[in-house]
């Protein structure tokens, strides 16, 4: 105790209890500021999990472009295969799929509606198609398109197709979303800032005599400043636990219903909830903006109170 | 201990608190201030503490010019001073241990010290026991000496009161007084705001009067010479 450093922790854990007993005296209208600090929160890490789902759950194609190489429909499949055969060798490829005519026909039967129509067809119109996915690292623009002259120049194909443009867009679509998360979160931490710095203006107020004397028996600046300091820190912490609450509950609510729509496209894509990363810089926001509030309003406000005795 | 030269004092709204005022309290003296309400006693008194500075001239605390002296080396100036308010400026919803302990609080004093302290200080005020009270469970009288403990409890070189018997009845105002004179016994500079003249004379200590801002008697020499009348 008679240690320097031990008597400077002390009293940094008095002014933070302090400022936990302060807001725990006045549980409404804490819960009220914690509540519009959350909601300040939850937007934008709603919006993060929104993309981040999005991303996992298209995440099988999102990130794989692939190319279709169809075969003249004269081509046999057994050539198909023998030909997906020696292309598997090739570098830059990551792994090709053979669907026979036969199976695409029987997969569009089940999945276009056409089942019965497509009965009138005296045989199958459908060619032996390749499915080629690209190894990750020949995913640019030049690699694709040395790969699809590859398989442009064997006589039997008849058209390579590569199925990019729409992920080129929806990563795009993803982008968008992404920076409309950044503009949310600058602007929705202003708010908790201000929020905060405005709870805090009304407590320096309030507790005015206080400071006055505090500031008479000499009193420095930084001790009067810290227990509002914990308290914005407090304020932050509290939000931020609290966003985390609504997004877990949203998640919970929305998980079901996102399962069997899932379900409906033979996927088994479970909702994720917020990784402890974004948890982590969710808390470290909150507690960061609940200081820098608090700090901006003490500074201002407490330079405006001189003991007058 | 405290030297005003020639110290003139206005405030924002044109008043003038203490005008070309000059005074000289020697360390360890306890003395009077004196005159009507609105004379300039309370002003004199700012301006030691330093909630106020002066407009003209110089004042010198404890070898310190506090015209001069930075802002951030106000609290620990003050730090030096015990104060004595009229309204004793105690916080209402703490108990009597907090508010006394408050001067070494900010201080940084160690936890076990503050306890050590706080109990002596309450002890000298007769006070003992009090600690969880709140104030305003306590007498006008009480309250007052829970305001001088407070004052004391750092062992401030200095102890300045502003009217510290004005709420009080005669017998407490020199229970009040006797305990002043006993910090002065053990070598704190006192200096006491009061128009209780009568209280005073009974004491037979040294008295500053000061009129319309003016200290009397005197206000055209300079330094050094004592400014002091009987």
């Amino acid at each position: 105790m008679s240690l320097g450093l031990t008597s400077y922790g002390a009293r940094h854990v008095q002014a933070l209890l302090g400022s936990l007993g302060r807001l725990a005296r006045n549980p409404f209208s804490t819960f009220l500021t914690l509540i519009v600090i959350a909601l300040a929160l939850v937007l934008p890490l709603g919006l993060e999990l929104l993309v981040t789902n999005a991303r996992i759950a298209t995440g099988g194609f999102a990130n794989a472009i692939d190319l279709s190489v169809y075969f003249k429909t004269d081509v046999p499949l057994a050539k198909a295969e023998q030909l997906a055969k020696s292309a598997r060798t090739r570098a830059g490829i990551a792994q090709i799929e053979v669907i026979s005519a036969d199976a695409a026909l029987a997969e569009f039967r089940a999945y276009s509606g056409f089942g019965a129509a497509l009965g009138v067809l005296s045989g199958n119109p459908l060619p032996h198609v390749l499915h080629v996915h690209p190894a990750s690292n020949a995913e640019s623009a030049e690699s694709l398109e040395a790969l699809r002259q590859y398989f442009a120049a064997w006589p039997e194909v008849d058209l390579v197709q590569i199925d990019a443009q729409w992920v080129t867009r929806f990563n795009a679509i993803l982008e968008v979303l992404r920076r409309l998360l950044m503009i949310a979160a600058a602007i929705l931490g202003a708010g908790v800032i201000a929020v905060i710095g405005n709870t805090i203006r009304l407590e320096i107020l309030n507790r005015r005599g206080e400071i006055e004397v505090t500031k008479i028996v000499g009193g420095s600046n930084g001790f009067v400043r810290r227990p509002f300091l914990y308290a914005g820190i407090l304020y932050g912490l509290g939000g931020a636990l609290l966003a985390w609450g609504i997004a877990a509950s949203a998640v919970a609510m929305l998980a079901p219903a996102v399962a069997s729509l899932a379900r409906t496209y033979g996927s088994h894509y479970v909702l994720v909830s917020p990784t402890p990363q974004e948890l982590g810089i969710l808390i470290a926001g909150g507690v960061i903006l609940g200081w820098l509030g608090a700090w901006l309003s003490a500074a201002r406000h407490l330079r405006s109170i001189e003991p007058r005795a | 201990m405290i030297i005003f030269d020639r110290v003139s004092k206005r405030y924002p709204n044109g008043r003038e608190g203490v005008s070309n005022a000059t005074l000289r309290i020697e360390e360890g003296e306890m003395v009077f201030l004196t005159g009507r309400s609105g004379a300039g006693k309370s002003t004199v008194l700012k301006l030691i503490a330093l909630l106020e500075r002066p407009t003209r001239g110089t004042v010198m605390v404890g070898g310190k010019n506090t015209g001069t002296l930075a802002s951030r080396h106000i609290p620990a100036f003050r730090r030096r001073i015990g104060i004595v308010f009229q309204d004793h400026k105690l916080l209402p919803e703490r108990p009597v241990f907090d508010n006394v302990a408050l001067p070494l609080v900010v201080a940084g004093t160690p936890l076990k010290e503050i306890d050590k302290r706080v109990r002596a200080a309450l002890d000298q005020v007769g006070l003992l026991g009090k600690e969880r009270a709140l104030p305003l469970e306590l007498s006008v009288g009480e309250q007052q000496r829970v305001g001088i403990a407070r004052a004391v409890v750092s062992k401030p070189p200095l102890l300045i009161a502003d009217e510290p018997t004005g709420n009080l009845d005669p017998d407490l105002a020199v229970e009040v007084m006797r305990l002043f004179k006993r910090f002065q016994e053990v070598g704190v500079t006192i200096v006491v705001a009061t128009h209780d003249v009568h209280l005073v004379r009974e004491l037979g200590l040294r008295e500053i009067v000061l009129d319309n801002g003016r200290v009397q008697g005197n206000d055209i020499d300079p330094l050094p010479g004592m400014v002091a009348t009987r």
